[in-house]
């Protein structure tokens, strides 16, 4: 079954065509990004969609010891749940390395970005600062959860009010919210291109995930720079897939962008 | 009720037998056999359901008929106050078995030996009543994945707050002192409890008070139920 799957993907790419009809290099056009969707408990919370694919995260904040290498830096944390809510081919249990991969690759992207402010995190040096946790949790797998995930984080961010604190007494009061943002400078964005049979795709379906020889996530601030990057997959890429790859993912990022 | 006529008081102008808004959609999650929303006041659930698939490990199958299993999640940002930390927790586990208990005699499992139906609830906000909002919206993405079924299952929280039997409690009510809380699920159709728990001190006569409004008020959350099912095949 799996190879007759595999082979008719194979077929469609060499004909420049995609189970869903789509192009190649065609992005899905319905993305969509609601903010606030768990108002009253998260700090900041969205929902983003890609075609049937949709992701859920939401920010809570607390107050953490700082690192002793970075006593006058906040920190984040960012986690990802692929249950089998989302599809059948996720398993309950511990998180899994396709999980962790898919959160430390959305955390760098915003981390590596110095697109936040960290020191702007800092309470007291050495002694209090703000820790932003970032969860995700996709619903629907409908393919390409990394790019909706990686988006979902950002509107979450985008998002998100710092709730009353008292440095008198260390305590947070996460009934009433100021006004004030997490300290964002730029909008950091993941897409992720894959290399199946000689070619690229964007915007993958489950299948064709399934089947890719190789992928590669990048990470791209307003201005184009690229700040964080994955491969995946088993197969190698060379010098020139990297370089195009990188250029598809550029041309495709106002996609993800417009939406926010 | 006849002795309490006078109106009770509580903090959202809600009467006793007042539930909190609710909103229901169904085939939310689409790679799902089915789904649904239920939203009552600020709490927010969101049921999945997968299967039937062959139980494993196999121990666990029974040969008669299928089992239902559940698993009830908050979502980290969910909780008021301090995150949720995420995985199973002895609470989280301890509603996976009452929920199970409390949709098992809805479904016609006879159909599916050695099976599982998994049912996944993920809660995005919650404001007290989740377990009950999670059966609520399990039920009605149990209809919509299709299985044959004797009745939907609605469920409410009623209690007793500052003195008074009501229906509903959200968080601040839950969290008033003295106040008991009573989940309760039922198939409405031939008045079939299917949950029950308490936690409070009560008096007899306020405890079958607090069933009678159960009662009442799950035939309020069945009809919007049924409209929900019904709308899904206009």
């Amino acid at each position: 079954m799996a190879k007759i799957i595999k082979e008719h993907i194979h077929q469609l790419i060499e004909k420049g065509k995609r189970q869903d009809g789509r192009e190649l290099l065609e992005y899905r056009s319905d993305v969509s990004v609601e903010y606030g969707i768990s108002p009253k408990t998260a700090e900041g919370s969205a929902r983003v969609r890609i075609g049937e694919t949709e992701v859920v995260a939401g920010v809570k904040v607390d107050i953490a010891t700082p690192y002793p290498d970075s006593p006058g830096e906040g920190s984040i944390m960012v986690g990802a749940e692929l249950s089998p809510f989302a599809s059948d081919r996720f398993e309950m249990g511990p998180p899994s390395i396709e999980s962790i991969e898919l959160a430390r690759v959305v955390d760098r992207g915003i981390r590596e970005s110095g697109a936040m402010d960290f020191t702007k995190l800092c309470i007291k040096e050495g002694e209090m600062v703000w820790q932003v946790i970032i969860d995700m949790y996709p619903m629907n797998d409908a393919g390409n959860l990394r790019d909706a995930c990686s988006l979902a984080a950002l509107a979450a961010l985008k998002d998100a009010k710092f709730p009353e604190f008292d440095k008198k007494t260390g305590k947070i009061d996460y009934y009433n919210r100021t006004k004030k943002s997490i300290p964002l400078e730029d909008d950091p964005i993941e897409v992720t291109v894959l290399k199946i049979h000689g070619d690229y795709i964007v915007d993958p379906t489950c299948e064709e995930e399934e089947f890719l020889d190789a992928r590669l996530t990048v990470a791209f601030l307003k201005d184009g720079t690229v700040c964080a990057m994955q491969k995946g997959g088993k197969e190698s890429l060379t010098a020139e897939d990297v370089k195009q790859m990188v250029s598809i993912a550029h041309e495709k990022v106002d996609v993800l962008r417009s939406a926010l | 009720m006849s002795k309490n006529k006078k109106a009770v008081k509580r903090h959202d102008g809600r009467k006793a037998d007042d539930l909190r808004e609710m909103e229901a959609k169904l085939g939310v999650i689409p790679s799902a056999k089915g789904s649904a929303m239920f939203k009552i006041g600020k709490t927010i659930a969101i049921a999945a359901v997968r299967g039937p698939k062959k139980l494993h490990p196999k121990f666990l199958q029974d040969p008669e008929r299928g089992k239902i299993r559940c698993n009830y999640n908050m979502m980290a940002f969910s909780g008021s106050g301090n995150r949720v930390r995420p995985g199973p927790n002895r609470r989280a586990k301890e509603i996976n078995l009452v929920i199970e208990n409390a949709l098992t005699p809805a479904v016609k499992l006879d159909n599916y030996p050695g099976c599982s139906i998994d049912v996944f609830i993920n809660l995005i906000q919650t404001d007290a009543g989740t377990r009950c909002a999670a059966i609520t919206a399990a039920s009605m993405a149990l209809a919509d994945a299709g299985f044959e079924m004797k009745d939907l299952v609605s469920a409410v929280a009623v209690g007793k707050v500052n003195g008074e039997v009501v229906a509903d409690l959200d968080k601040p009510e839950e969290d008033v002192e003295d106040a008991v809380d009573i989940p309760i699920a039922m198939m409405p159709n031939e008045k079939e409890i299917t949950l029950l728990q308490l936690d409070g001190l009560i008096s007899q006569e306020d405890l079958s008070k607090a069933v009678d409004l159960a009662e009442v008020v799950c035939d309020k959350i069945y009809k919007l139920q049924k409209e929900t099912i019904a709308a899904r095949y206009e």
